[in-house]
C-alpha cells in the first residue's frame, strides 16, 4: 500500500487511529472476500471506500461492526474492539437497506432506538440533524427510500459517534434526494467527526472523500486523494508536436510507461506529467504541448478490472 | 482534511439490565395493539365465539357428570384460545424483524440479545394477560357466574400457561426467516386448540384424535385453566405444559444462539 499518499500519516505518529485494520481476512469457504486488507484512517478524515461489487466493501464494514468475525487479522476502531466501541457509542453505522421497523413512526423506531443507550443526543435533535423533524410522526412504511436512509442515519447519530460507517448509503435515490443526503453528511463531518463511506458512485467518492481508497478483490489497490487515485490508475496523457521523435528514447523517460509515435506527434502515457512536460519543453523542439487526465471512471474501471499483473505498478 | 475527533472522554453507554427498558416495552405492546389484525384475532375473536358459541348454552352444565356451567368452561377455553394466540404472535414477530434486518440494526447497539427476548416475553405475557381478560369480562357481562378464586386462579392458568406459546412463538420466529410467519402458525394454531379441546369438547372427537390430544400443549394449558371450575386439576397436564414449554424454550435459545452468532 502507498503510505506516501496518506496526508495524515505524516503528521501523526502516535494519536490513536480512528480505524486500524491488519492484515485483515475474511474466507467464506473457499472464498476470499477479504484478503490481507491493511487499513488506517486517521480521526476526522472522510474516507470514501470505493469498489465494484464484490470487492470486499461490505465484508470489510460487517467485521469493523463487529457483526462478522475475521478469519484472520485484527479490527480497532479508536484502539478498541468493535463490540467495545459500539458499547461506548464511538462507531455508527448507516447500513445499505433493512433495519428499519415498518409499522412504528419516525420518531418511535428513533425514541426505541434511544432507549438501548445509557444517554444519547436528544431525539428532536439528531431529527433535525438527519433533515427529518417535518415527518417525525411518519410511519416508516410510508417513507421513501431517501427518508428511511435519512432515518437510518438519524439513528447512527444517536450515540454521538467519532466514527460514522455508511455502507453504500444512496443506493436507489434519486439525484435530490443523494445531494440532501451528502449535504447533511457533509455538514455532520465538518463537526470533526470521521466518516468511512463505501460507495460504487464514482462522482460521490470524488466529490465528498478527502480521501479515496479504492479497494478489488478484498485488497487495496488505490490509495490517496481523488486526483492521486485517477493519476495513479490512468496517469496522464501528455501529448505534442515533435517532429523526428526518437520513440525508444521517450518510452525509458522515468514515469513514462507508453510511447506512441503518429507522424509528427507523440503521445505519453504517463504517472508523471510533469517531469515529462519539463523535459519536452527544455530538451527537446516539441510544441503545442497538452496534458490531459482521464476521469474516475476510467480509473476506476483500470484499476478495478484490470489483471494482477496491471496493478502491481500502480498500487505500490 | 478536518481537525482533530470531538474531544471526548471514554463514555459507556451501555444502558443498565442490558438494554432493557420500559420504553422499549412499551413500544412494543403499542405496536401490537395498534395492528388492526393481531388486535381482531387477540381481542375480538376469542370474544366474538363467545358470543357466538357460549351464550347459547346459557344455563347448561358441561355434562351428566359434572355440574360446573358450560358457558364458563366456554369462557375459559377461549381465554386461554386468546391467550395464545397473543403470545404465539408476539414471540414469532421476531421472524418478521429478523427478515427486516431489525435484529442485525439492535446489534449496532449496546442492546444484549438476553434483554431483547426478554421484552419480547414480557409484550407477550401484557398482551396475553390483556386478551384474557377481555375474554372474562365480555363473559361476566355475558352471565358467567363463578366464585372468585376460580375466576382468579382460571385467569392465572390462561395467562401464564401462555409462556409455552410465547416460547413457541420465539422458536418458531427463530427457525422461519420469512415475514408470512404467522400465515402459516395461524392455521396450526387453530387446530391445536381443536386438539386441546378449546373449541369443542374432546369427548366428540374420535378416540385417535383424543389420544393424540393430550399429548398436545394446548390440552395441557386447558385443562389446568379449567381445573378450578371442573375440580380435575392434574399434574400430568402440568408435566405436559413444562416439559413442552421446556422444549419450545430450549429449541428458541439453541436457534437465538446460531442467529447472534458472529459468522
Amino acid at each position: 500500500m502507498r503510505t506516501d499518499t496518506l496526508a495524515a500519516s505524516e503528521t501523526t505518529g502516535t494519536r490513536t487511529p480512528a480505524v486500524l485494520l491488519r492484515g485483515l481476512t475474511k474466507k467464506f469457504g473457499a472464498v476470499t472476500a477479504v484478503n490481507q486488507l491493511d487499513l488506517r484512517i486517521e480521526p476526522g478524515e472522510v474516507v470514501a471506500f470505493l469498489g465494484p461489487n464484490g470487492a470486499g466493501k461490505t465484508t470489510t464494514i460487517d467485521m469493523m461492526l463487529g457483526l462478522a468475525r475475521p478469519t484472520q487479522g485484527s479490527v480497532e476502531v479508536y484502539g478498541l474492539a468493535p463490540t467495545e466501541a459500539i458499547n461506548q457509542g464511538r462507531i455508527a453505522a448507516v447500513m445499505q437497506t433493512g433495519g428499519l421497523l415498518k409499522d412504528v413512526s419516525v420518531a418511535e423506531i428513533v425514541r426505541m432506538t434511544a432507549s438501548f443507550f445509557a444517554n444519547t443526543r436528544p431525539v428532536d435533535e439528531v431529527l433535525e440533524r438527519a433533515g427529518i423533524a417535518d415527518i417525525a410522526d411518519r410511519r416508516v412504511a410510508k417513507c421513501s427510500g431517501g427518508q428511511q436512509q435519512r432515518l437510518r442515519f438519524a439513528l447512527a447519530l444517536l450515540p454521538d459517534p467519532d466514527l460514522m460507517v455508511l455502507d453504500e448509503p444512496t443506493t436507489g435515490m434519486d439525484v435530490e434526494g443523494r445531494r440532501d443526503f451528502w449535504n447533511a453528511i457533509r455538514t455532520d463531518a465538518q463537526a470533526g467527526r470521521t466518516v468511512l463511506f463505501a460507495t460504487h458512485y464514482l462522482e460521490e467518492a470524488d466529490a465528498y472523500a478527502d480521501r479515496i481508497v479504492l479497494i478489488r478483490k478484498g485488497q487495496v489497490v488505490a490509495d490517496g486523494t481523488a486526483s492521486e487515485v485517477k493519476a495513479l490508475a490512468a496517469g496522464r496523457q501528455v501529448r505534442a508536436t515533435l517532429p523526428g521523435a526518437d520513440e525508444v528514447r521517450l518510452a525509458a523517460l522515468p514515469g513514462v510507461d507508453r510511447a506512441e509515435v503518429r507522424g509528427e506527434t507523440v503521445l505519453l502515457h504517463t504517472n508523471d506529467s510533469d517531469g515529462v512536460a519539463r523535459y519536452l519543453l527544455t530538451q527537446t523542439t516539441a510544441r503545442d504541448l497538452e496534458i490531459t487526465s482521464r476521469n474516475l471512471e476510467d480509473a476506476f474501471l483500470a484499476l478495478t478490472s484490470g489483471e494482477d499483473t496491471d496493478l502491481e505498478g500502480v498500487s505500490r | 482534511m478536518t481537525a482533530a475527533a470531538l474531544p471526548r472522554t471514554t463514555v459507556d453507554r451501555r444502558p443498565p439490565l442490558g438494554g432493557f427498558s420500559l420504553t422499549y416495552l412499551a413500544l412494543e405492546i403499542r405496536r401490537v395493539l395498534r395492528n388492526r389484525r393481531s388486535l381482531f384475532f387477540i381481542l375480538i375473536m376469542p370474544a366474538v365465539f363467545f358470543l357466538l358459541f357460549g351464550l347459547p348454552q346459557k344455563g347448561q352444565n358441561i355434562d351428566q357428570a359434572n355440574s360446573a356451567a358450560a358457558i364458563a368452561y366456554i369462557m375459559i377455553s377461549l381465554a386461554v384460545y386468546g391467550a395464545m394466540t397473543a403470545s404465539t404472535a408476539t414471540g414469532g414477530a421476531v421472524a418478521v424483524e429478523r427478515a427486516q434486518g431489525w435484529s442485525r440494526q439492535l446489534r449496532l447497539t449496546p442492546l444484549r440479545p438476553p434483554a431483547y427476548v426478554a421484552t419480547k416475553v414480557l409484550s407477550a405475557l401484557s398482551l396475553s394477560l390483556l386478551s384474557v381478560l377481555v375474554e372474562f369480562v365480555v363473559g361476566s357481562i355475558g352471565g358467567v357466574r363463578m366464585p372468585a378464586h376460580v375466576w382468579l386462579l382460571a385467569g392465572l392458568g390462561a395467562w401464564l400457561g401462555s409462556l409455552v406459546f410465547a416460547a413457541l412463538g420465539l422458536f418458531v420466529g427463530y427457525l422461519a426467516p420469512a415475514e408470512n410467519v404467522m400465515q402459516f402458525m395461524g392455521p396450526i394454531l387453530a387446530l391445536l386448540a381443536l386438539f386441546g379441546g378449546l373449541f369443542v369438547p374432546l369427548e366428540v372427537l374420535p378416540h385417535v384424535m383424543r389420544t393424540i390430544a393430550k399429548f398436545t400443549p394446548v390440552y395441557g394449558v386447558g385443562s389446568i385453566a379449567r381445573s378450578p371450575l371442573t375440580h380435575d386439576f392434574s399434574w400430568v397436564a402440568v408435566l405436559n405444559v413444562v416439559g413442552w414449554t421446556a422444549f419450545f424454550g430450549l429449541g428458541a435459545a439453541l436457534l437465538f444462539r446460531r442467529d447472534t452468532a458472529r459468522v
